[in-house]
């Protein structure tokens, strides 16, 4: 069952607002039971993806980017193998290509990841076995899916390889992780990826273990690769700058929910929520001069076994004195501030455009 | 590569020599230094109602007055080009590797050792194949099972195989399998793989069982730990991501890291072994190293204890050249140079 009001105010590429999306996710929750209590790790996420998109998912740590990202890969279902942890509990809609996936068998999700969507992890050297080949692993993702022999898998994995841009690809692929630099770990984590030519394509921080100019080479790969397959992007990071370069949309999360939801361009040129803000304000910036220092956010990430009561964000916040004490009480739906841009925040429409200009545009 | 194979062969060459030259001094050198004079030691040498002179004469021909070093080197020679003991009524050969004499049988002990070696062999290379698979199965299934009542009930199994001694187990496992399932040679009888396979096998299954219940155990528990360190590394789960089914997730992905440690004391245990497993042998009155060293040590024969312990010493050595070798290909991160 979908939630009508919640798939409204999702955010749809103009002039497909009829067609269904091709990543759908709507209500998303996902709560892990723990000793200390239930923790609300995301706790009703909508958002929705077309082909040749990219998605940026932004947020400070633990606000439930990376276990998004693995609820829509079915990677949260628990193993056979791991029968002491109690599993996640996974509520609301994904849907892949109008497919729901959450009430789809572990089986099925199985033949669908590797294949339909894929994912790039963050860390490439501890994300490759260490005892096998790169080719290997390349090779092994490509059969999982594909019935063909090793010699013709090694070919394509050698291909692979030469078009994430590893020279001697069809010598490299015969070398170990170990034995690979970052940026070329990553770029093999890339190829693995892509092995099956993915429909979705999620990238889990994947710049976020290398250094600055490998970081732009990824980055470049991925749009790159994005265009030639037509395929949609999730990118979950915590780096603005990141997002800036890449991603059509934006999604704001903080401590399991959306806050602010819109077009890239929305969020950046006319962002509408304090947390937004403070991201926006802790970028370092070339124009700035290094004697001015960062603008944190106060305060720490709440816990999410105990989210604060209304607002989450509300303690940490600057501005929760402006609504009577709305924000201590009442917990802030996503509403739209203009079309296709929604927001999760109780300030009214003048005090936060008043806001915006007075005091964060001259910070920023 | 070959570099470090080289150097590695010098290093177990090293080890042998500095081995020779320990177990030379424990059994020659110190009695010595304790006060034993050179006649006390060639009383050993020589009948019971020997005189002193004769007593004096032996000790003289078999060089206990000497300078330590010279009969280390007449020692070392023997073992390596053989060597000739003048009895003064004649000469005998002793061919290399000559390890002396038994005071007891008056056997020469190299061509004892190499009759008893079968049986130990024999007994350690079939308990550790069933060791292994056993111990692996058990461990990976129990880390898989984590906290269940199989992983519960195999860990206190495990507990128990590695806090029992072997003539425990062995006398439990005799009076189980053998007289009450009767499926098993209640130990003793050795028959040659060569013979008769079969046979071979029957005779030895008790035995196997026995002794390879001491080590299964320790290898589920590594199994186990290793299995639960790698199946959460962050490897096993692009293996997910892959969408490769569970079982070679598990199978391939994480028992491969998990047994790199086993892989290691799995060779150094063999070696360690092979160099006689003195309880077990004992316990099922297996005519193998341990059961020959075990009978040399009760009868004083010192040659058969200073035989053994070369053959043993030299096991552990070439096992762990062996382990050294491999661990370029058990762990690839590993460089071997």
């Amino acid at each position: 069952m979908t939630t009508p009001a919640l798939r409204d105010l999702v955010n749809r590429h103009p002039g497909q607002a009829d067609q269904e999306p091709f990543l759908e996710v709507v209500d998303l929750r996902v709560h892990f039971p723990t000793d200390d209590g239930l923790v609300k790790s995301v706790d009703g996420l909508s958002f929705a993806l077309d082909r040749g998109r990219t998605l940026g998912i932004v947020g400070e740590s633990g606000s439930g980017k990376s276990v998004t990202s693995l609820a829509i890969m079915g990677l949260h279902t628990r193993p056979a193998s791991d029968q002491k942890r109690p599993g996640a509990q996974l509520s609301g809609e994904i849907y892949l290509d109008g497919d729901e996936l959450l009430g789809k068998t572990p089986e099925y999700v199985r033949s669908l990841r590797g294949k339909r969507m894929a994912m790039i992890f963050q860390d490439p050297l501890s994300a490759m076995n260490p005892y096998y080949t790169v080719g290997h692993q390349i090779i092994e993702a490509y059969r999982i899916h594909n019935p063909v022999n090793k010699k013709i898998a090694r070919r394509h994995a050698i291909n692979l390889l030469g078009r994430v841009g590893i020279p001697e690809p069809s010598s490299r692929v015969d070398a170990y992780p170990h034995q690979f630099s970052g940026g070329m770990r990553q770029r093999a984590m890339i190829a693995m990826a892509l092995s099956c030519d993915p429909d979705l394509l999620i990238a889990d921080e994947p710049t976020t273990a290398l250094d600055v100019t490998v970081q732009a080479q990824i980055l470049d790969l991925i749009r790159d690769l994005q265009n030639e397959f037509n395929s949609a992007v999730v990118l979950i990071t915590h780096d603005l700058g990141v997002v800036a370069e890449l991603a059509d949309d934006l999604l704001v999360m903080y401590a399991g929910r959306a806050v602010e939801y819109g077009s890239a361009d929305q969020l950046f040129n006319r962002p509408a929520h304090p947390y937004t803000w403070g991201l926006l304000g802790s970028m370092p910036r070339f124009d700035r001069t290094r004697s001015e220092r960062l603008l944190a956010i106060q305060g720490t990430p709440p816990s999410l076994i105990n989210v604060p009561p209304g607002c989450p964000f509300h303690p940490r916040c600057e501005y929760a004195t402006r609504n009577e004490g709305r924000s201590e009480e009442v917990r802030p739906e996503l509403a739209a501030v203009e079309p296709g841009h929604t927001v999760a925040c109780h300030l009214s429409q003048t005090d936060r455009e008043e806001i915006w200009e007075q005091e964060i545009v001259p910070k920023l | 590569m070959f570099a470090y194979i080289v150097r590695r062969l010098l290093w177990a060459v090293l080890l042998l020599i500095v081995l020779s030259m320990v177990t030379f001094s424990i059994f020659y050198l110190i009695p010595q230094l304790g006060g034993a004079s050179p006649e006390t030691l060639a009383t050993r040498y020589v009948g019971r109602a020997a005189t002193a002179e004769t007593v004096h004469l032996t000790a003289e021909r078999l060089g206990f007055f000497d300078p330590v070093p010279v009969q280390y080197w007449h020692w070392i020679k023997g073992v390596l080009v053989g060597a000739e003991y003048d009895y003064g009524a004649g000469v005998e050969h002793c061919p290399a590797p000559c390890l002396g004499y038994s005071f007891i049988t008056k056997q020469p002990v190299w061509p004892e050792l190499l009759d008893r070696a079968p049986v130990t062999i024999s007994l350690v290379v079939g308990a550790s194949l069933i060791w292994l698979v056993a111990g692996v199965t058990v461990g990976v299934i129990s880390a898989l099972r984590r906290g269940t009542v199989f992983d519960r009930g195999a860990m206190g199994v495990a507990l128990a195989g590695v806090s029992l001694p072997i003539f425990f187990t062995g006398l439990v496992a005799l009076a189980f399998f053998s007289y009450r399932l009767g499926i098993t040679a209640p130990g003793g009888q050795f028959v040659p793989f060569s013979e008769n396979p079969a046979l071979w096998a029957y005779s030895l299954l008790l035995p196997w069982i026995t002794l390879s219940f001491l080590f299964a155990a320790q290898y589920a528990r590594l199994t186990r730990a290793g299995m639960l360190e790698t199946m959460s590394e962050d490897y096993i789960r692009t293996a997910r991501a892959k969408g490769l089914p569970e079982r070679a997730v598990i199978l391939k992905h994480a028992l491969r890291g998990a047994l790199t440690p086993v892989v290691t004391i799995f060779g150094l245990d063999v070696g360690l072994l092979l160099g006689g497993a003195v309880l077990t042998e004992k316990t099922f009155s297996l005519n193998g190293l341990g059961k020959y060293a075990y009978d040399g040590i009760v009868n004083n024969d010192l040659p058969k204890v200073l035989g053994v312990t070369l053959v043993a010493g030299f096991f552990v050595i070439t096992a762990n050249l062996i382990v050294d070798l491999l661990y370029g290909i058990i762990d690839p991160r590993v460089r071997l140079e």
